[in-house]
């Protein structure tokens, strides 16, 4: 064999790929299936060299070898066959469209399941015995009524026009529904279940969803009703026409006829869309899951309006407690708010108290500093101007300076030390430029 | 006798032996296969033989025998070999000798001596004097004594039916060295000629011949072929369709002549129609209309009429249809798909008509080739490819010896284990999900097996990873988009051709055959290939489902040999 040429390119090696000399045994192959291959051509001139060099086959080996060989043959033999019913033999074969077609080549066990195959096995088989040559080589009449019949059921059954025809009315292969009472034996499902399945056979849809059993899902279950609900049926009723007169003179009564089957196909077209409706309507009536799914939904539907009511009630109290917060806390603010401002107002009096204090303290020291007038009564002068440099100074000064400047009269003793304080200060009232050099005339 | 132990002395030929038609072939020293022609120059003789008299006529002047002297006329009579008379169809035979039961065995009541007396012919013994008037042919044809053959026989001929026709053809002076299958030897024959390659391929061959039709599908693997599946019918024939003319034939002489009568009811009046119709169907083969010309059909009326090819493939298109039906099924019991199918051999003397092959080469993608006539100008005659078959197979084994060829015929050669998957490389991404799957061995491969790939790099060469899987072959359906609606009103002109809307809307789908990744078997690296370069991967695989694998660079130093356990061996080999 020549080599195979790939010309898509491999993949690149993902970084990081490592293995033991670079190969990596993975999986197994699957099952292989034992054939037998044609001892024929050069090629296998080789095999069979190959498998046979230097090998000796046991006995036992020449018999297991064979054994598990897959098939390809059908044997016609191998499928049981349906016997015949006496009568049935005995069918003109011009009554062929009262015979049952499937039971003529014995396939009564498929009907419409049966495959084109399976037909012309059928077919064959009922040849080989009933063929009027055989009948006559064996001294018999030559009776070929069955024989016709045969021919006649495998032409309307390899005939797909003609077989929908014939099982359209193929009542055998009917499924009667089960009663109630069946039904109530927990058998639902076995019995519901073949009657879709031979009604199933008119379906032009196909595959044709099945009725399924207690497990299946809704999903599943509604499918299968509506799928029966809008069911698109090939079920025609021309097999049951009348015999349309096959001559030319009598033209009216032809069209009278044609026109007499046209309308009994449509009526009956129309009932059996009935009958399947009410069919339908039958089984979902019984069906248990329905009222399953029906009481789900409307657990479901309760659990989801209670659920609800207690998440409404839930946001409810969550409303009112933080309202009741929000009032605690604007409450709470309020009267600390109260407070500060009580506080502060309290503070302000003891510290405008302490100002008034401390302003007479300074001005005390003032006086006691006899005015700034060095020894002796101080003139009048003196005294005003000494005592608007110690308001001016005190003007400029706030609260805190105050009671500072306070504190350090209140441990200067004598006069000179007072004048100092003063004299300090008003430097620094100075250097921090409040108070311009000589503006004032006592403490320069 | 001593021929069948002395394999030098021997001569063989290939005998494809039909229930309507027999041919004979050899294979030329340069190897090529010849159909011999008989003495009357047919290459295709039919498979009847005839008493008058005394005399015992063959071939074609048996066959028109069926006028004058159906009686002794035995005709249709290779499948009632080996079987019970409750087992066989005997309806080819209505018009000619009847078969009856004897000594649970099958006869024919025909005077076939001079004497005015009915005697009971058994079919063995009806085979024995049919192969003996081939083996003369043939040896008179080739100058030696011919003394042994490969026969063909239908797939569902039983061990008891080839152990009836040995018998028949050791009566014969032939001694079989081998049956073999129509199909396969058809498959041959195609394998055979020079221009012919070696690949994979699945093929179906599909014989309509005079009394049946079959249909196998074959897989060929190297060379070696295995049978997948085979299916058979007995309603789909080139009879059914030499009736369909003959019933047209009869209709068109009644609408002439009313009052003369049906002749298909008269007994000499259908035949000429049947061996009249015959040729008219093969004439139709060639060209595209034929004559039909019958003296004294019925009633001493001379008839003659002309036929269109067009008008057979009307009449006969409910057979052609299910001929392809028939063939369609075969490819399903396969468990295979239409695509997967490489060609379709047809076989079987009407593979000729071209409605047959154009039916045939509808009913499958264009991805596959339809061997046949007129089809491809190069297909081998249909009504040899058995015959030929067996003649290459009877050169390739005539100087075995018998029991050697016993041995190798045996199911200890021949059961062998099959791939069920595909086996083969990801290409482009390692990854499973967007990988490309290429198989190297194809599923249905008998093993043991090696096979060799060269794969291509990505463009700049470097670093390659080898992900060896099986594959499952997946056949994926795209529906076609639908189109939108043309506005006819802006589009007049459009209107007129409303029927072409219809085709549109019943849009084929797309099938394409894709690979799904069934299982993964190893990983491999091979490491820095040059730009451009490619890796080449060698698999063998063997009998109990062990992989040997083998990677390197094409050009390259070294490589990588990686082996997989055969997990679970295949059966029967201890
Ligand atoms: N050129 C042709 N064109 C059309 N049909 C042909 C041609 N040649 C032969 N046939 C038909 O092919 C059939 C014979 O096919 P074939 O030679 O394969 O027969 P066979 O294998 O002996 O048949 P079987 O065993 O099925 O009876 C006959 O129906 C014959 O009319
Ligand atoms: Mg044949």
């Amino acid at each position: 064999m020549a080599s195979v040429q790939i010309n898509l390119p491999l993949p690149v090696l993902p970084a990081g790929w490592t293995a033991e000399k670079d190969f990596k045994p993975i999986g197994h192959l699957s099952h292989a299936t034992d054939r037998n291959i044609e001892p024929v051509g050069p090629h296998f001139l080789a095999h069979a060299r190959r498998k046979r060099h230097k090998r000796t086959f046991s006995e036992d080996d020449r018999i297991q070898a064979q054994a598990n060989v897959k098939k390809i043959e059908d044997d016609d033999e191998g499928e049981i066959s349906e016997p015949e019913d006496p009568l049935m033999l005995q069918r003109e074969a011009k009554d062929w469209k009262g015979q049952d077609h499937y039971a003529v080549l014995g396939i009564t066990r498929y009907r419409w399941r049966a495959t084109e195959d399976q037909i012309k096995r059928a077919h064959r088989k009922k040849v080989l015995k009933h063929h009027p040559d055989k009948k006559a080589a064996k001294g018999g009449t030559e009776d070929d009524q069955f024989f016709k019949c045969i021919q006649k059921a495998t032409e309307v059954l390899l005939d797909p026009v003609k077989r929908r025809q014939f099982d359209s009315v193929d009542e055998a292969a009917d499924v009667e529904p089960p009663s109630k009472s069946e039904t109530k034996k927990g058998n639902f499902y076995k019995l519901w279940g073949k009657v879709f399945e031979a009604e199933g056979r008119f379906s032009n849809k196909q595959p044709v969803p099945k009725l399924g059993n207690e497990k299946s899902s809704q999903e599943d279950v509604e499918n299968f009703y509506n799928f029966w609900y809008n069911f698109d049926s090939w079920r025609t009723f021309e097999y049951l026409d009348e015999d349309v007169p096959d001559d030319n003179e009598n033209r009216d009564q032809k069209r009278h006829v044609e026109r007499k089957n046209q309308n009994a196909r449509r009526k009956k077209k129309t009932e059996d869309t009935a009958r399947l409706r009410k069919l339908v309507d039958d089984c979902l009536a019984l069906d248990e899951r329905i009222k399953i799914f029906r009481q789900q939904a409307n657990a479901q539907k309760n659990k989801r309006r209670l659920e609800k009511e207690a998440e409404q009630k839930r946001l409810a109290e969550e409303a009112a407690m933080a309202k009741e917060e929000e009032a605690k806390l604007q409450a709470e603010k309020e009267a600390a708010e109260k407070a500060e401002r009580a506080e502060g107002k309290k503070a302000k009096e003891a510290a405008k108290n302490a100002a008034k204090k401390n302003k007479r303290v300074i001005r005390g020291a003032a006086k006691d500093a006899n005015y700034f007038h060095g020894a002796g009564d101080a003139p009048a002068a003196q005294i005003d101007s000494a005592l608007n440099d110690v308001d001016a100074i005190i003007a400029k000064l706030d609260n805190e300076e105050i009671a500072a400047i306070t504190a350090k009269l209140n441990g200067a003793k004598g006069t000179d030390a007072i004048k100092q304080v003063f004299q300090d200060e008003v430097k620094r009232l100075i250097g921090a430029g409040k108070l311009k050099d000589g503006e004032l005339k006592s403490l320069s | 006798m001593s021929a069948e132990n002395d394999p030098a002395q021997r001569v063989a030929i290939g005998i494809s032996f039909g229930n309507s038609y027999s041919s004979i072939g050899f294979t030329t020293g340069e190897g090529k296969a010849e159909v011999i022609a008989n003495e009357d120059g047919d290459r295709q003789i039919p498979s009847i033989l005839s008493y008058i008299e005394g005399e015992e006529l063959h071939g074609g002047q048996a066959k028109s025998q069926f006028v004058r002297n159906a009686k002794n006329t035995v005709a249709y009579f290779r499948d009632f070999l080996g079987k019970e008379f409750k087992a066989i169809d005997a309806s080819p035979c209505h018009e000619s000798a009847h078969p009856i039961e004897k000594d649970s065995t099958i006869a024919f009541k025909v005077k076939d001596t001079a004497e005015d007396k009915v005697n009971e012919v058994t079919v063995s013994e009806i085979t024995t004097r049919h192969l003996k008037r081939l083996r003369n042919s043939a040896t008179y044809y080739l100058g030696k004594e011919v003394n042994s053959a490969v026969i063909t026989v239908p797939t569902n001929f039983s061990d008891v039916q080839k152990e009836a026709l040995n018998k028949a053809a050791k009566e014969a002076g032939i001694e079989v060295l081998q049956f073999i299958n129509e199909p396969v030897a058809a498959v041959l024959a195609y394998d055979a000629r020079p221009e012919a390659k070696l690949a994979d391929k699945i093929i179906v061959v599909a014989d309509l011949g005079g009394t049946r039709s079959d249909v196998a599908v074959v897989a060929s693997r190297g060379g070696i072929y295995t049978i997948l599946a085979a299916l058979h019918d007995y309603e789909v024939t080139g009879l059914k369709l030499d009736q369909v003319l003959i019933d047209y034939f009869a209709k068109e002489f009644l609408k002439k002549h009313k009052s003369a009568g049906d002749p298909r009811e008269d007994a000499r009046g259908l035949a000429k129609l049947k061996l009249e119709c015959e040729s008219v169907k093969k004439a139709l083969s060639i060209g595209t209309s034929a004559n039909f010309s019958v003296e004294s059909l019925v009633g001493g009326i001379d008839y003659t009429a002309t036929i269109n090819r067009t008008r057979y493939d009307l009449l006969g298109g409910k057979l052609f249809s299910a001929f392809s039906r028939l063939v369609l099924h075969a490819v399903e019991k396969a468990q295979l798909d239409p695509l997967d199918v490489t060609e379709v051999i047809l076989a079987g003397g009407n593979a000729h008509t071209p409605k047959v092959a154009s039916t045939i080469t509808n009913a499958f993608p264009e991805t596959t080739t339809v061997l046949a006539p007129s089809t491809t100008p190069t297909a081998i005659n249909p009504s040899e490819l058995p015959v030929r078959g067996a003649a290459i197979q009877a050169s390739l084994i005539q100087e075995f010896e018998l029991g050697d060829i016993e041995q190798s015929t045996h199911p200890m050669v021949t059961v062998t284990p099959h791939l069920s998957h595909a086996v083969g490389v990801l290409c482009i991404s390692g990854d499973e999900s967007t990988g490309v799957f290429h198989a190297i061995v194809d599923a249905e491969t008998p093993l043991p097996v090696r096979r060799t790939a060269i794969i291509a790099t990505p463009r700049e060469g470097g670093d390659v990873l080898i992900k060896l899987a099986e594959g499952a072959r997946h056949i994926k359906i795209t529906k076609p988009e639908p189109k939108p609606k043309k506005e006819k009103a802006e589009d007049d002109e459009d209107d007129d051709d409303s029927d072409d809307d219809d085709s549109e809307e019943d849009e084929e789908e797309i099938r394409e055959k894709t690979w799904k990744i069934n299982n993964v078997l190893s990983e491999a690296a091979i490491r820095g290939v040059k730009k451009g370069g490619k890796v080449e991967v060698q698999i063998n695989i063997g009998a109990d489902l062990g992989v040997n694998a083998i990677y390197r660079e094409v050009g390259g130093k070294g490589g990588v040999r990686g082996i997989i356990a055969g997990g679970k061996a295949a059966n029967g080999s201890a």
